[in-house]
């Protein structure tokens, strides 16, 4: 075998990408953009929660209750029906995100030490929303309570929680490791196929089987220069997640840009083993993007944490190579272990690497008998 | 008129006889509405729990006990050293740890207060807000329960006493109602978002390769020099790929209705009516793509963006009014926010046409606007 | 005899780059005009111009007595066109091709079955009218995009390279046909590679460098140039660009 001949093929990869210049544009700017821009548009809580308050027959309770509500920065009153009936067509329409009813004689019940009756609606269309919302209200009732009687009647257990790795629950911090995977997954895997599945179809291919190059050495002219965009792209979307959100870096820089060329390596592997198996561009194509994109987004925990999934879907996710990326990536980024912590996660993604390339090498044997 | 018969023939028999298109319409969007849904859930499931508790008393291990009857926590380990209990965390093999300090029980007794510590693992964010939830209710349930038992061994002890709680305490009674899904079942609220976005992704992704490939092939040229109308061409593409795609949606909400059991309030004539006018404009931003690519590489990279911002900018995943206000604004822009909040709306609160109005409204303009843009778009000729 | 294509001073530029150069020449009915040139030349740049699918730069050009650029849509049902590359649709079948553009054409269901019968039947299809066109050898897909360009009997058909990539027999049988289509009246505008095939033409234009370098009969040319053949003709002008 020889160098030379590998090298002037490489020459000829970097050409190919570096003369569509709108495409290696794209490819460079996509990354920073797409952090940037979900970094700051992705967040899974609401801050504001609107209110409507129903209160029939006011009193002085109900009116420092709903002082509270008003004072309160979280809540913003936007109706106060009349009537409970009147509540349906605003949750049916979206504008209210709880309602509290308070039953007549508020009050009085109160100064009685009879319990005054308060009913706290929900809009649980959306369950992690709903139910965050409804205990926000809570604590400010609870708040009201608290203040008006002795709260020495029962016992209390404190509990200070402490949220480890993320204390103020910044969504950002924990979106940017699957932005990462999903920009490489894009990069390496979609552009791959789709390069290496044109070059079958236009016959070049079976110029370069043919020529003294082995297979493996055609992958990794294919693969290499692809690979260096890859490194770019995930210094950049690093640079933005720190400069421009602070996304702590608890951990060795070193491991997580190793474990990053990983990653790609992987997802570079997968897609010459999509364009190896499929038989036209356009299935190539398909077969990436509608196998990338929503399993990335879903199964790999960067949105829905895997520990809710139901217990058959679980093991499904262990398949999916940005789920194991996520893992390192969080645990370098926030958690600022090593690699006694997260050898299991970088092994399994060595795995995947021979196992998908020992399978496109296999399929790419010159087959011209 | 004529022309377009002869035209939309020509479609149906070509979308007929292509697997890969049919797989595409039909076997993807609905197999990966089978499984991701599932996946779609922020609902937290048993969380494990490490129990370092320094103080060995009976309310200690009641507290514990709490915890695990719930169901929500499942004590898997307990030591009484926090720096293993931190490295079982570091390790991901324990979600929560609960810290009793010694003196638990004394503390509860003399001063009617005691403090723990709970320690979660916010990594996974999400769940890690709904589990301090859950463990706030358990930890006021379980005070609660003990307020019976403490005065008596008060009494007993001899030490300072409060009288018994005085009639007339002034109590709040809070009925709770979460309107529309009690159960918080996150299918309810994500399959109808699914199914959107796969839709979508369907009728926009081959509306944008079906033009860009007779490009390719040569045989737009061929139609081009023909004297059909603009508007017959563009009528004759997406009229095969629009029908296909609502029945699409239609399978879906079947699907969804009877294997997930997502609700079905409102009137289906009015969803339908909504995604007639919704997929006009996600059909139109295909059509628009296919102006602008030469290649199908690049009509694929085109619609990978637009539809991963779609995706993640629709409200499906996170809500809008989480994000900031240009990204709010950008969201009122997007069809896939609207047509989402509507099916949710319909579906599970039985929303009727009036309350759905502005997002009905929305759609029309947002699909009259993409849809007039992409047929100027359209030439014949080429500059 | 009046022109049925009428070229003036036509011009297209793209970016700094002249590829067509205020070109002027006409077409006269029911002859057979041969459009040479290198590679390159110019050729596909000024067939697209003519059939409406590039806008003009400057100067006019008019087909079957319409405008190219304001009275498109006219000229668009007076002419037939058969590009380089073989497209009709490889998905459908022989039949569903002639239908669709039978229909599109504005044919009669009668017509287009009277038609389609008549084209099946002279290019001895009638085995393969069910198959997929996918399925043909090249030499019958050519024929068959040529046989489908006349369908709606144009006054003009311009052929794009008909013949690149195909035998010596199935050549001879598409100059057959259109030599036939000639003799019905229809104008037809041939680019080729082969000048042994531009022998057969009324008239040819020779383009260089985007401009006409020659225009004329076979015979003349060839007394002009003082050569023997066509081809000798065509790489005397065309050398000087190469």
């Amino acid at each position: 075998m020889n160098t030379t001949a590998l090298a002037a093929f490489m020459t000829k990869e970097v050409r190919h990408i570096l003369r569509d210049r709108q495409t290696l544009t794209i490819l460079l700017l996509l990354p920073l953009a797409m952090v940037v821009l979900f970094g700051y548009a992705l967040r899974s809580d609401v801050n504001e929660v609107r209110l409507a308050l129903v209160d029939p027959a006011p009193d002085y309770a109900t009116a420092a209750l709903r002082g509270r509500f008003a004072g309160n920065a979280r809540f913003r009153i936007v109706a106060t029906p009349e009537t409970m009936a009147k509540l349906e067509p605003l949750f049916r329409r979206g504008d209210v995100d709880v309602a509290i009813v308070f039953e007549p004689g508020f009050a009085a019940r109160l100064a009685e030490g009879t319990p005054a009756r308060l009913l706290l609606v929900g809009d649980a269309s959306d369950p992690n929303t709903g139910s965050t919302m409804q205990a926000y209200a809570t604590a400010v009732i609870a708040g009201y309570q608290a203040e008006l009687g002795s709260a020495g009647a029962g016992v209390q257990i404190v509990s200070r929680t402490r949220m480890r790795y993320n204390p103020t629950l910044e969504s950002v911090n924990l979106f940017v490791p699957g932005l990462i995977a999903l920009v490489l997954t894009l990069v390496s895997a979609l552009m791959t196929a789709i390069s290496l599945s044109r070059e079958k179809e236009r016959g070049t291919l079976e110029v370069l089987l043919v020529s003294p190059l082995r297979p493996w050495q055609i992958i990794l002219g294919k693969v290499l220069p692809y690979l260096l965009l890859a490194f770019a792209n995930v210094v950049t979307a690093l640079l933005a997640a720190w400069v421009v959100f602070r996304v702590p870096f608890r951990g060795s820089l070193a491991l997580l840009l190793v474990a990053s060329m990983l990653y790609s390596m992987v997802s570079l592997a997968l897609g010459v083993l999509v364009a190896a198996v499929t038989t036209s561009q356009r299935a190539a194509m398909i077969g990436a993007l509608v196998g990338t994109m929503l399993p990335n987004e879903l199964l790999s925990g960067m949105i829905f944490p895997i520990s809710s999934m139901p217990d058959w879907l679980r093991p499904v996710t262990a398949v999916i190579p940005a789920r194991w990326f996520i893992v390192i990536a969080r645990g370098i980024m926030l958690k600022g272990v090593g690699l006694e912590y997260l050898w299991q996660a970088h092994l399994v993604l060595v795995l995947m690497l021979a196992v998908f390339l020992a399978l496109a090498i296999r399929s790419f044997k010159p087959r011209l008998a | 008129m004529r022309a377009l018969r002869f035209l939309l023939r020509k479609e149906f028999l070509q979308i007929f006889r292509d697997h890969v298109i049919l797989g595409m319409l039909f076997v993807m969007p609905l197999g990966q509405l089978l499984i991701l849904a599932n996946a779609a859930t922020f609902e937290v499931r048993s969380a494990r729990l490490y129990v370092v508790d320094h103080d060995h008393t009976p309310m200690s291990r009641g507290l514990t006990d709490r915890l695990a009857a719930s169901g929500r926590f499942v004590p898997t380990a307990a030591s009484p050293s926090p720096a293993r209990a931190d490295q079982a965390m570091l390790a991901r093999q324990t979600d929560a740890i609960l810290v009793i300090p010694t003196g638990f029980e004394r503390e509860l007794v003399r001063q009617r207060r005691a403090e723990v510590q709970f320690i979660l693992n916010a990594e996974d964010g999400a769940a890690a807000g709904v589990l301090q939830s859950y463990a706030g209710r358990i930890f006021a349930a379980y005070s609660a329960e003990l307020s019976a038992q403490v005065t008596p061994t008060l009494a007993s002890i001899g030490a300072r006493v409060d009288l018994p709680p005085r009639r007339g305490e002034p109590i709040i009674e809070i009925r709770r109602r979460g309107w529309y899904n009690p159960e918080l079942d996150y299918l309810d609220f994500m399959v109808p978002g699914i199914l959107v976005v796969l839709v979508t992704v369907v009728g926009t992704l081959l509306t944008a390769m079906n033009i860009v490939r007779e490009k390719e092939a040569g045989t737009l040229d061929q139609l081009n020099v023909t004297p059909i109308r603009r508007s017959t061409f563009v009528a004759a593409k997406l009229i095969p790929l629009w029908s296909l795609a609502l029945l699409d949606l239609a399978l879906g909400l079947a699907l969804a209705h009877f294997a997930f059991g997502v609700p079905v309030r409102g009137s289906l004539a009015l969803v339908f009516v909504a995604a007639a006018i919704y997929l006009l404009a996600a059909l139109g931003i295909g059509l628009w793509i296919s102006t602008i690519a030469e290649t199908q590489q690049q009509a694929m990279f085109v619609t990978f963006s637009i539809v991963m911002i779609y995706l993640l900018m629709s409200g499906l995943f996170t809500p809008v009014r989480g994000m900031p206000v240009w990204a709010q604004w950008a969201a009122q822009l997007n069809p896939v926010t609207h047509f989402i909040r509507l099916m949710r709306a319909v579906l599970l609160k039985g929303a009727g046409p009036a309350e759905v109005a502005p997002q009905l409204a929305m759609l029309a303009v947002i699909g009259a606007v993409v849809l007039t843009l992409a047929v100027r778009q359209y030439r014949k000729r080429a500059a | 005899m009046t022109a049925v294509i009428d070229v003036h001073e036509l011009t297209r530029r793209f970016g700094r780059f002249t590829a067509v150069d205020a070109i002027s020449f006409d077409v006269k009915a029911g002859e057979v005009f041969g459009f040479l040139g290198a590679n390159g030349a110019g050729k596909t740049t000024a067939i697209r111009m003519l059939i409406g699918l590039l806008t003009p730069t400057s100067g006019r050009a008019s087909v079957a007595g319409f405008d190219v650029l304001t009275r498109a849509e006219d000229v668009r049902r007076r002419i037939g066109y058969m590009s380089q590359r073989f497209s009709l649709y490889q998905d459908l079948t022989v039949r569903e091709n002639i239908t669709l553009y039978g229909g599109i054409y504005g044919l009669s269901d009668a017509e287009i079955r009277g038609r389609g019968e008549a084209l099946i039947e002279e290019l001895e299809l009638g085995h393969a009218s069910l198959e997929r066109v996918a399925a043909l050898p090249l030499g019958w897909k050519q024929k068959l995009a040529f046989a489908v360009a006349l369908l709606h009997r144009p006054a003009v058909v311009f052929l794009d390279e008909p013949t690149s990539g195909v035998d010596p027999i199935t050549r001879r049988q598409f100059w057959e046909m259109i030599y036939a289509a000639a003799a019905r009246g229809t104008t037809v505008f041939v680019t080729t590679h082969y000048l042994d095939e531009a022998e057969y033409c009324d008239r040819v234009s020779i383009m260089v460098d985007g401009r006409i370098g020659a225009l004329g009969t076979p015979d003349e040319l060839k007394r002009k140039y003082g050569d023997a053949t066509l081809e000798e003709v065509f790489v005397r002008l065309a050398r000087p660009a190469a």
